[in-house]
This record gives C-alpha cells, sequence and structure tokens, in this order.
C-alpha cells in the first residue's frame, strides 16, 4: 500500500459498490441509485448474470455445508458483501453453532452495515480490510475474531478474486493464505470465466469503465486451476457452478453448457 | 411429475401435489437460501394453509396474506415469484369445490397484498438499514480522517523540519513554526512572497528549472541542496525535499516543502573543502587548486587569450632552515606567501604555494610576455624585500621560471609546468636573483638529455654500448704500441653518439660506474683476444676513469677482478684521468691510485694543459704518463710562421719537466704530419690523433698494428 495506513479511505456513494451491486442482484434492497443503475448497465449487456450470481450464492451455501459437514466450524470470508439472505454463519451455525466466522471487506457501507446485522453474535465478526493483505488479514483474524490458525479453517474466496488484478499476484494471495492455516484447511474459490460466453466477457468490459466499482479480470480455465497452486482439488475438481456437488434429486437444472461463464472448486491443504 | 391428473381427478389436490408445482415455478425467480427440498418442504406448509383456506366455510383473508407474507420472508423478493404464485395457484386450485364463488380470487388478493405490504416493510427496512450503515460508515470515515488530520497536524505544528505548503503558482500557503524560525519570517510574511523570491546567488543552475517541473507536473518530487538568506539577511544552507500533491484527477494541486536546517554540516563540508585546495602553512591554494585552475584556463585558451605561469623558487631557503631553524623558515614562508598572495591576486592572478618554497602565480586573460615579465619582476621585488623575524632581518631572493601556454608544443598543463620548473633551474643556473624564459629548444635539449640519461641504465644491460679502438704510436719508430679504449653508444635507432654527449650524464646519475666497469673489462678481454690470437700484438691499452668511478670503493678490486678475469697483464693497463679530476683529488682517491699503481697499473693524465696544474704537485702523485691536450698541441706545434713561441715554449717545458720526473708524454689529437715533425723534435714519446689514425671497430685493430699505414706520411723534414 502505497498510503500510510492511517490515512482512511472515504465513503463516496455515488459510485457504485461490488458488494451493493451484488445484493441488488441478489433481489436486496441494500444499494442505492447509483449501484442500481450500475448493475442494470450490466444486465443490458449480460441479463443472465442475475442467475449466475444465484448459482454462485448456491455454491456458497452447498460449499459451506460440506465442509462442516465435515467438521470444520472456522470460517474466513474474504469479500463478504452485504449480507443477504443466506450468510456463511447462518449456514454453518445451523450446522454446529459453535462455529467461528471472520468476515473481511474493504467496502466501509458493506462492513458497517455487516457489523449491525451480527450484533449480538459473538461467534461471527467484520473486519474492515482488504483481502490484498494478507498478514494483516490474518493477524486481525486471530487477534480480533478468535480464530485458531493451529487447526484448520475454510478460506472462503467466493466470487472475489477476478476483482483481484493480475499485479497483486492472485495466486500469490491464495498460497500465503493457506500457507498460515493447519493442514486439513480448505480454500473456497469461484471465478469468472474468461473463456466462456461472449456475453460474460462484455460485462468485464462494463466494469473496466473508469466509474465502475473495481475493474475486473475474468480468467481462462487453466489460470483459475493454477490459483489453487499445490493444493489438493478435491472432487469434482475445478468445474461449473452449478455442477459443484449439486444436491442430488431437486437441485437446479444441472445441465448447463459447456461455455457457462463461471467456475468453483475447493483445494485442501494436505 | 405425475402429479397433476391425480389433482384434476381428485378435486382438491394434496398440499404436496402444490408444493411440487409451486416449487418449480418460483425456485428460480428470487435466490433463497434454501436448497430445493427444504424449499418444497416450506412450500409444502404454505400450500396446506392455503387449502384449508380455500376449503374453510368462511373464508378469513388472514392465513393467506400471511402466507404471502412468508414469501417474501423466504427472500422471494423478485415480483416474478409473485407473478407465478398467482398462476400456479390459479392453476392449481381453481377445480377446487370451495374455489368458485370468487373464494379463489379472495383469497389470491389476500396473499398478493401480504406479498406486497411484506416487500414493502422489507424494501423500506433495507433501505434503512443500508443508509444507516452510510451514515455510520461516513462518520467513522470523518472520525478517521479527523483523527489522521489532527495527527498530521500535530506533525505539521512540531516537527523540527520546516514544513511548507504552497500552491502550483508558487503562492505559500502554509507554514509551520519550524520554518519561521529557521527564515525568520513570519506566517503572514510568508504568504505575501511567492517562492521565487526565495532566490540565493548561489543557487546552482538547475534548481529553479527542478522546481518548475515539479509544478508542472513533469517531476513527483526534488531534492536539493540549497541556501537562503534568512529576515535578517544571515545565510543559512537547507537540504529541501519538495513534493507535488495532485488532485484525484492527477493534476498538480500543491507542493509541499520540507526543510532541513544543515547550515553547520555545510559549514563543516566548505572547511573541509577549502582545506582540500589550500595549503595549511600559508593559507596560500595548493597544488590541487592551482591544477583545476590551470586546467581549466587551459581548456578556455586560444590565440586571443593566452595562460602563463611564473614558476617561482626562493634561492637558498635551505640556508634558512638550517642557520635560524625550521620555525623562522615556515614563518619567513608564510610571510612571503601573505605579500605574494595579497598584492599578486590583487590584479587578479592566483597565487598557489607548490611545495617547499616552491610558489606559482597563474596569469590568465593577460596577452604577451611582457605582462608575464612585469609579473615576474614584482614578484621578485615583493621576495626581495627584508623579512624582519625574531629580531632578524632577513633578505633573500627568488628565481622565477616563466612559461606561456603556447611557448609548449603540448599544451597539458604537467607539461607547462615541468617546463615551467625547468625555466627556474636556468634562473638559478644564470645566478638566481632573477627570472628567465622559457627557450623551447633549450628545453627540448634538457627534456633528450633527461630522456637519454633515463634510457642509460637499460641500454647498459642491452649492450648497447660499444668500444672502439685508437691507436698509440711511438713516435721515434712510428711503431703502434698500444690502444686507447674509446666507448660510443649505438642507439636502436641506428644513431651513434660521442661519449661527449652521454659521459657527463652518466657522471650526473652515477651510471658511469657500472659503465666504466663495463668497458674496462671489455677493453682487457679485447687485449688478451688480440695476443691470444698473435703474441705479437702486447699492445698498452689505455682506459679512460672517470673521478667518480676512484670515488666509488671497490675500484681496486673490480680492477683486479677483471685482470684476474681476462688474465691481462697490470703493466700493459693504463688508466687515465683527466687533469681536472686530478687536480680535485682527496686524499681518500690518491690512496687508490696509489694501491693502482703499486699493482703495476700505469696511471697517466690525460687532457693536460687545460687546467692549472701545479706542476710541483706531480711529483707526489702515482702518475706514470702526460697526456698533453689537444688544443695545446695545436697551438704550441703548428708550423706557421705565426707560431706562438710562448705556447711552443711551454709545451716544451712541460715535456722536459715531465721527462725529468720520469714520465713519458704522449701527444693527443696529432693531425698533421707537421705537427709530428714539431712534436718528435720537442722530444714527445707517443702520439695519437687522426694523423694516425682514427678510434676503429677492434677486428679493424690487428690489420693496422701490422701495415702501419701512417708510415707512409713519414714526419715533415721541416
Amino acid at each position: 500500500m502505497d498510503r500510510p495506513s492511517w490515512v482512511p479511505s472515504g465513503v463516496d456513494v455515488t459510485r457504485a459498490s461490488v458488494a451493493r451491486v451484488y445484493d441488488y442482484y441478489l433481489g436486496g434492497s441494500h444499494n442505492f441509485a447509483s449501484d442500481r443503475a450500475f448493475a442494470d448497465e450490466v444486465l443490458q449487456v449480460y441479463p443472465e448474470l442475475t442467475s449466475i450470481c444465484r448459482d454462485n450464492r448456491d455454491y456458497l451455501r452447498r460449499a459451506v455445508l460440506y465442509l462442516s459437514a465435515r467438521g470444520i466450524d472456522q470460517f474466513l470470508d474474504l469479500g463478504s458483501g452485504i449480507p443477504t439472505a443466506g450468510n456463511v454463519h447462518e449456514i454453518a451455525q445451523a450446522v454446529n453453532p459453535l462455529t467461528r466466522v471472520v468476515y473481511v471487506d474493504h467496502d466501509p457501507v458493506a462492513v458497517t452495515h455487516s457489523r449491525e446485522l451480527l450484533n449480538g453474535n459473538d461467534r461471527a465478526m467484520v473486519m474492515l480490510d482488504d483481502l490484498r493483505e494478507p498478514g494483516r488479514v490474518l493477524r486481525d483474524a486471530v487477534v480480533l475474531g478468535g480464530l485458531d490458525l493451529t487447526r484448520p479453517v475454510a478460506v472462503l474466496l467466493v466470487s472475489v478474486l477476478h476483482f483481484v488484478g493480475d499485479e497483486h499476484g492472485p495466486a500469490e494471495l491464495v498460497a500465503e493464505y493457506m500457507a498460515a492455516t493447519a493442514p486439513g484447511s480448505y480454500v473456497v474459490l469461484s471465478h469468472a470465466r474468461s473463456d466462456g460466453q461472449r456475453d460474460a466477457a462484455a460485462s468485464e468490459q462494463v466494469y473496466g469503465r473508469s466509474r465502475s466499482p473495481n475493474p475486473m479480470r475474468f480468467r481462462s480455465r487453466a489460470e483459475i486451476e493454477a490459483l489453487f497452486g499445490d493444493l489438493t482439488v478435491i472432487d469434482p475438481g475445478v468445474v461449473h457452478l452449478p455442477q459443484w456437488r449439486p444436491e442430488l434429486g431437486e437441485d437446479a437444472d444441472p445441465a448447463v453448457g459447456e461455455d457457462y461463464p463461471a467456475l468453483a472448486g475447493a483445494g485442501r491443504r494436505d | 411429475m405425475t402429479a397433476e391428473p391425480l389433482v384434476i381427478l381428485a378435486g382438491l389436490p394434496t398440499p404436496d401435489q402444490v408444493a411440487a408445482a409451486w416449487t418449480r415455478a418460483i425456485a428460480r425467480t428470487s435466490y433463497t437460501s434454501m436448497s430445493r427440498r427444504t424449499l418444497r418442504a416450506h412450500l409444502q406448509v404454505l400450500a396446506g394453509t392455503l387449502l384449508d383456506a380455500v376449503a374453510a366455510d368462511k373464508f378469513d383473508p388472514t392465513d393467506p396474506y400471511d402466507v404471502g407474507v412468508a414469501l417474501v420472508a423466504a427472500h422471494f423478493t423478485q415480483v416474478a415469484a409473485l407473478q407465478q404464485t398467482v398462476i400456479v395457484l390459479g392453476e392449481q386450485l381453481g377445480n377446487c369445490p370451495g374455489a368458485g364463488g370468487g373464494r379463489l380470487t379472495e383469497m389470491l388478493g389476500a396473499l398478493t397484498a401480504g406479498y406486497a405490504r411484506a416487500l414493502r416493510d422489507r424494501t423500506l427496512a433495507e433501505q434503512e438499514r443500508i443508509s444507516a450503515a452510510l451514515f455510520t460508515a461516513r462518520v467513522a470515515a470523518e472520525q478517521a480522517r479527523w483523527n489522521s488530520e489532527a495527527r498530521f497536524a500535530a506533525v505539521f505544528a512540531d516537527s523540527v523540519i520546516g514544513i511548507g505548503v504552497g500552491d502550483i503558482n508558487g503562492t505559500i500557503l502554509e507554514v509551520n513554526r519550524a520554518l519561521c524560525e529557521m527564515l525568520g519570517y513570519t506566517t503572514e510574511e510568508f504568504r505575501q512572497h511567492p517562492i521565487w523570491e526565495f532566490i540565493h546567488p548561489d543557487d546552482s543552475p538547475g534548481v529553479w528549472d527542478q522546481v518548475k517541473a515539479l509544478l508542472s507536473g513533469v517531476a513527483d518530487n526534488v531534492r536539493l541542496e540549497k541556501a537562503y538568506y534568512r529576515k535578517d539577511r544571515a545565510e543559512i544552507w537547507t537540504h529541501l525535499v519538495l513534493s507535488l500533491v495532485r488532485d484525484p484527477q492527477g493534476q498538480p494541486r500543491f507542493v509541499v516543502a520540507m526543510v532541513e536546517n544543515i547550515t553547520e554540516r555545510h559549514r563543516l563540508q566548505t572547511r573541509l573543502a577549502h582545506q582540500a585546495l589550500h595549503d595549511p602553512l600559508t593559507g596560500l591554494p595548493n597544488r590541487t587548486l592551482f591544477f583545476d585552475r590551470l586546467d581549466a584556463a587551459l581548456a578556455a585558451a586560444g590565440p586571443d587569450q593566452t595562460v602563463g605561469v611564473c614558476y617561482l623558487d626562493l634561492d637558498d631557503f635551505k640556508a634558512v632552515n638550517d642557520t635560524l631553524g625550521h620555525d623562522t623558515g615556515d614563518a619567513l614562508l608564510r610571510a612571503v606567501a601573505q605579500r605574494l598572495g595579497s598584492e599578486l591576486a590583487r590584479d587578479g592572478h592566483l597565487v598557489a604555494r607548490m611545495g617547499g618554497d616552491e610558489f606559482v602565480v597563474l596569469v590568465e586573460h593577460r596577452n604577451g610576455i611582457e605582462h608575464l615579465e612585469r609579473v615576474a619582476q614584482t614578484a621578485l621585488d615583493i621576495v626581495r624585500r627584508p623579512v624582519v623575524l625574531g629580531g632578524h632581518q632577513i633578505v633573500v631572493s627568488a628565481s622565477v621560471g616563466i612559461v606561456q601556454h603556447n611557448d609548449t608544443i603540448a599544451s597539458a598543463a604537467a607539461e607547462l609546468m615541468q617546463a615551467a620548473d625547468t625555466t627556474m633551474y636556468w634562473a638559478k643556473a644564470a645566478g638566481r636573483d632573477r627570472y628567465a624564459l622559457f627557450d623551447a629548444a633549450r628545453h627540448h635539449g634538457d627534456v633528450s638529455r633527461f630522456a637519454l640519461s633515463a634510457r642509460m641504465p637499460e641500454a647498459l644491460a642491452r649492450g648497447e654500448f660499444v668500444v672502439d679502438y685508437q691507436p698509440l704510436v711511438r713516435l721515434h719508430d712510428q711503431q703502434m704500441i698500444g690502444v686507447e679504449a674509446l666507448v660510443r653508444w649505438q642507439l636502436p635507432t641506428g644513431e651513434r653518439l660521442e661519449p661527449d654527449r652521454f659521459i657527463p650524464l652518466a657522471e650526473d646519475t652515477g651510471l658511469i660506474v657500472p659503465l666504466g666497469r663495463a668497458v674496462l673489462a671489455e677493453a682487457c678481454r679485447q687485449a688478451a683476444q688480440w695476443r691470444a690470437t698473435d703474441p705479437r700484438m702486447r699492445l698498452l691499452m689505455s682506459v679512460n676513469l672517470a673521478a667518480r668511478q676512484v670515488r666509488e670503493p671497490g675500484l681496486v678490486a673490480d680492477v683486479v677482478q677483471i685482470l684476474d678475469d681476462t688474465g691481462w697483464p697490470p703493466e700493459l693497463l693504463q688508466l687515465e684521468l683527466t687533469e681536472s679530476e686530478f687536480m680535485g683529488t682527496t686524499e681518500g682517491s690518491l690512496a687508490v691510485l696509489r694501491d693502482l699503481a703499486d699493482i703495476g697499473i700505469r696511471i697517466a693524465i690525460d687532457d693536460f694543459g687545460t687546467g692549472y696544474s701545479n706542476l710541483a704537485y706531480l711529483r707526489r702523485l702515482p702518475v706514470h704518463a702526460l697526456k698533453l691536450a689537444g688544443p695545446f698541441i695545436t697551438r704550441g706545434t703548428d708550423g706557421h710562421d705565426e707560431t706562438d713561441d710562448v705556447d711552443l715554449e711551454i709545451v716544451t717545458t712541460v715535456v722536459r719537466l715531465a721527462h725529468i720526473l720520469g714520465l713519458t708524454v704522449t701527444a693527443e689529437a696529432i693531425e698533421t704530419s707537421a705537427q709530428l715533425t714539431r712534436l718528435l723534435r720537442l722530444g714527445c714519446d707517443t702520439g695519437q690523433g687522426w694523423h694516425f689514425a682514427r678510434a676503429v671497430p677492434p677486428e679493424k685493430i690487428p690489420s693496422l698494428v701490422h701495415a702501419r699505414p701512417w708510415s707512409s706520411n713519414p714526419p715533415s723534414t721541416r
């Protein structure tokens, strides 16, 4: 960071926020006119985005349930955004009330809102920080959030690394987070795909404009797979979002096209 | 799913059947955090409520209303969810027994109202929450900003470094207390003076260009050392860092200046720099500074802009040190330096001390040797003025060498100074207390002599010195009875130097000692070789000896060694010393000569007649032969009418005296048969000269011994 840490970031409601735009896509009203205007602009080039967002949220739920069932009771949710329906702590603590969750976001409004929501839940907390500073985030997650890094933890990077440019070394960030964890820890990751639908790539252009909340960097399948580094990618590997461990029988239509624009996977530290 | 036909047939569908269709219809309309299975179970409960409501005797809108509320609570917030719900329920419940008579419509109306109300409440609540979050976040950001500004304000106000903020026009907006104290202005006064007014004569040329580059956004920061005048005109030196602050669009907005007072450090550096360039004894510029200035002057010099140097050395300064002590010597140097510095520097000349008692005056921006001579004369006059030190009135003089840069072929400073140094020695040699002007030809001679003497050791090692031999002839029967060994220097260039070109240099440098030894060894070896080839060649080998060789310890041992090595008998070796060298001999040298004579070696006085020999003294010397000098022969024996009777008388007397003392007399430089005739008549024993033969290479000697070509030029009958 070029800027000294004691210089605060401002709150500018005239600029769309990634967190509030995502909330809008999920049907929430935690957003402002600027967010909705930007979100609608993206929808014009890529109307399916709303449904992709839901798939992503479903994937998050499935992944948290899967890991909770395997005894994971600590979650570090990086880029958590606006807590709308189906937050990590709600899902995980429904399985195991002792589960600890630390949310991290760099949007001060999202963090303030989350703080309100989590008021009274002493096993979930939110921190205003930048996931590109793993050292500081991990330290605060331990000291303030009560995570125990000597036991397995799940690091969630759901639909967030496509907002981290190559200049910040996303694969190195994943590696740095996981290096701090104990064996048996997981990373849960979903990411927009550059070799998918053409319309999806068009939304990358909209995000690339100057008034966008964050420029996006869509990545190819190979690039996304490379983000896992030397972690063991668990079954079914890096797959289309809806195909990651779908809930059998009645779940969403798993027949997605080969050009589905988002991939997901989970990697384990052995 | 095969449930639908069953529903129609049964009239009233089961809640499970309704839930299946309902789930299918709305699952994809909104995001909920439920899996399909959970959703279907959830909707099954709601469907049961609705079925009950349809079938009830009396319609109660409360339950369908709550179902609408429950849909929103499950996060079916997209309006499509309501739309699909109405369609599905219409299809599923339309054929129910109680559905007629408007019951279905009433029920859907209640559900829709409940949904709309709940969605409105939820939307308002979320809007309120996010607005509250925004407000809180803003307050927190403001607080953080205030904290950071408070911290910055504390840094700004209490910093020991001077800090100022200006706009890009150079107007000063804010300054801190340290800067006010550093420069002595109040904040208000600073604001009235744009930064351009803080100019200082010592500002390096690029300073303000750098500042302009910063203000225009070309550079983001500038570091420099700069002097300022305080308001009270005192000068301070600062280390200045200027940083550009840009607005969010990247346009230059402000300049922050951080100013550190480094006056003390600068003063120290200046003093060190002065010390590095000045002579500690006299305070004059030292040779480093002088050469810097000379280099610069030479670089700028041209045909219209000559550079001159007066190189001054005190005469006999060593005597002052030796007799009055070094403290007095130093005081004298200081006094002379002070006078030279103040009186010559007044005319813009640089006076430097080169070391010891040597000073140099650099004369620039003047033309003509006359001007340089005036400067030199002034310097000499200054030095001559008596200096009173500790009760002594000391009078010294100096010698000055004057050189102009275009006097010398090369214009490099070092060469110019070498020429000046040489020229100064000419002034010394010419009698001191004067100046000398550089003379290129003379300097060239000095330089080539220096080059020759520098090359001589190598030449000796490489065998460049060769020996020629000149026959020595017994006058009465014209028999060749010996040779004189004469050394030549055969340069690699092919040039051949006569001894007068290099023997004096060898005597100066001391190389005469090894050179003389080498010549002696070669001569003896050669003589022995001739005799070995032809036993009749029993020649006297006469070799020149320099006074310095005689003074050198070990000469006798060397000679003995050579005689041993070559097997040459000592009685056939003659060593020649010039008359002047004999006159300068000490008791020690005489002892050496006696030792040589005792071994059996003949000693000859060479060039006899050129000095002022005390003839009576000859008796006490271990001498066997006199060699009469060439001019003496020429003057005294040329058989012309104008023959100088006095000279002739002298030669006659010398020969007679020599014979009385038992010495043989050799006449040198016999060139004509007339001279030969005279000398024969005067009683000279032997002779050499062109009349007989010139010095020749050794291989020519045997034939001369036998052929005696000079006997065809018999002595004149006159």
